[in-house]
């Protein structure tokens, strides 16, 4: 069986590894030939990884990238069972996607839509065929979250659910159903809190790393807000604010000056070296 | 076999990335990385990217069915082959 992801950056790199793990094929779409260079390097180093830390039967890193197909043309995803979609949280980028893998996949493909806020219901109406849309959220990083979120539309039917429940559990994730409303659960909690974090922070409180010890120390969290923003992007985290601060018209998610500068400056967390902490030793596969 | 001056530097920039990644002090060369209890999950993808782009190497999956990876000293070795050095 053949999977598409179409979006090679950060999470669509994990969601690739994780579908190669599972055994299935995969096609993978990016209109940027560099952004699949790099994607392919990363996935080579996430299976590496991912036996270094399982060691065990199965099939090594090398045999499973002869599974794995990069091209810049979308017209790849037409021979997939199920696409799967990671672009950028754009609206009108993800609308313009959904209507484009309409045209080049046949009716019963299932788009699972991997969507940081917008609501399924939205990404849904940009394609002919509703029924066939899940949102699936990936969370950063992929290889290591045994959880996923699921959501289905108003229309989301039985079956293209039961495909990605199926798909799923190959790739050993675990789905949570949650409700289609902006944010869904897991960023409509998150963001806020990383959004606070980053007032506290240009508020002058405290300095970045005693913010996050305070969750690590006093609360007992894996990870503070600002390093979870750092992992999971700055420039994602401001495009997921804004989305939620559109669609909720609630002013609280306007992104804080702390982070809209760190963006504008180019420093976006894990994958450029630079965020809110300073990873220069720790750059992103 | 590579100049004890290379040899040197490579071990270097090996404990001092260990350094940052490893809340370990006093790490011997041939201590298990991986059981030194305080590995986070990101480790292992930390260090597979910090070896291939240091030392410009392209790590294989026979290199890690051999446990080449366990040690500073056996990751150094690695290193060393790899370079023919």
């Amino acid at each position: 069986m053949t999977v598409a992801v179409v979006g090679a950056g950060v999470i669509g790199r994990g969601v690739a590894q994780a579908v190669l793990q599972a055994g299935l094929r995969v096609v993978l779409v990016d209109r940027s030939r560099d952004a699949l260079h790099q994607a392919a390097t990363a996935i080579r180093r996430g299976l590496l990884a991912d036996r270094l830390r399982r060691p065990g039967a199965g099939p090594d890193a090398e045999t499973l990238l002869t599974r794995l197909t990069c091209t810049s043309d979308l017209g790849g995803a037409g021979a997939a069972a199920l696409v799967i979609e990671n672009v950028v949280e754009d609206p009108a980028v993800k609308a313009d996607v959904y209507r484009r893998l309409d045209a080049v996949c046949p009716p019963a493909t299932v788009f699972l839509a991997n969507t940081s806020a917008i609501p399924i219901a939205a990404l849904a109406a940009a394609t002919r065929r509703p029924a066939r849309v899940v949102g699936v959220h990936f969370m950063n990083p992929v290889a290591l979250r045994p959880a996923v979120e699921l959501v289905r539309g108003p229309e989301t039917g039985d079956e293209a659910v039961r495909a990605v429940e199926e798909l799923l559990d190959r790739m050993g994730k675990r789905a949570i159903q949650v409700g289609d409303a902006p944010g869904f659960v897991a960023n409509r909690v998150l963001m806020l809190m990383v959004n606070e974090a980053a007032r506290v922070l240009d508020e002058g409180t405290a300095a970045a790393e005693t913010i996050d010890r305070v969750f690590t120390e006093c609360l007992g969290h894996a990870m503070g807000p600002l390093a979870t923003a750092d992992l999971i992007g700055l420039d994602t985290v401001r495009a997921t604010l804004l989305v939620l601060r559109d669609r909720l018209g609630d002013e609280r998610f306007e992104p804080a000056p702390a982070l809209t500068r760190l963006v504008a400056q180019g420093r976006l967390g894990r994958k450029t070296g630079r965020g809110f902490h300073d990873l220069s030793a720790r750059v992103h596969a | 076999m590579s100049t004890p001056d290379l040899a040197a530097g490579r071990r270097l920039l090996l404990r001092d990335f260990l350094a940052s990644h490893l809340p370990v002090a006093g790490l011997a060369d041939d201590q298990d990385l991986f059981e030194s209890g305080h590995v986070t999950s990101m480790f292992a993808l930390e260090l597979v990217v910090f070896v291939e782009t240091t030392y410009g190497v392209t790590v294989e999956s026979a290199d890690l069915e051999l446990d080449n990876f366990r040690t500073v000293a056996s990751i150094l070795a690695l290193v060393d082959r790899k370079l023919g050095g």
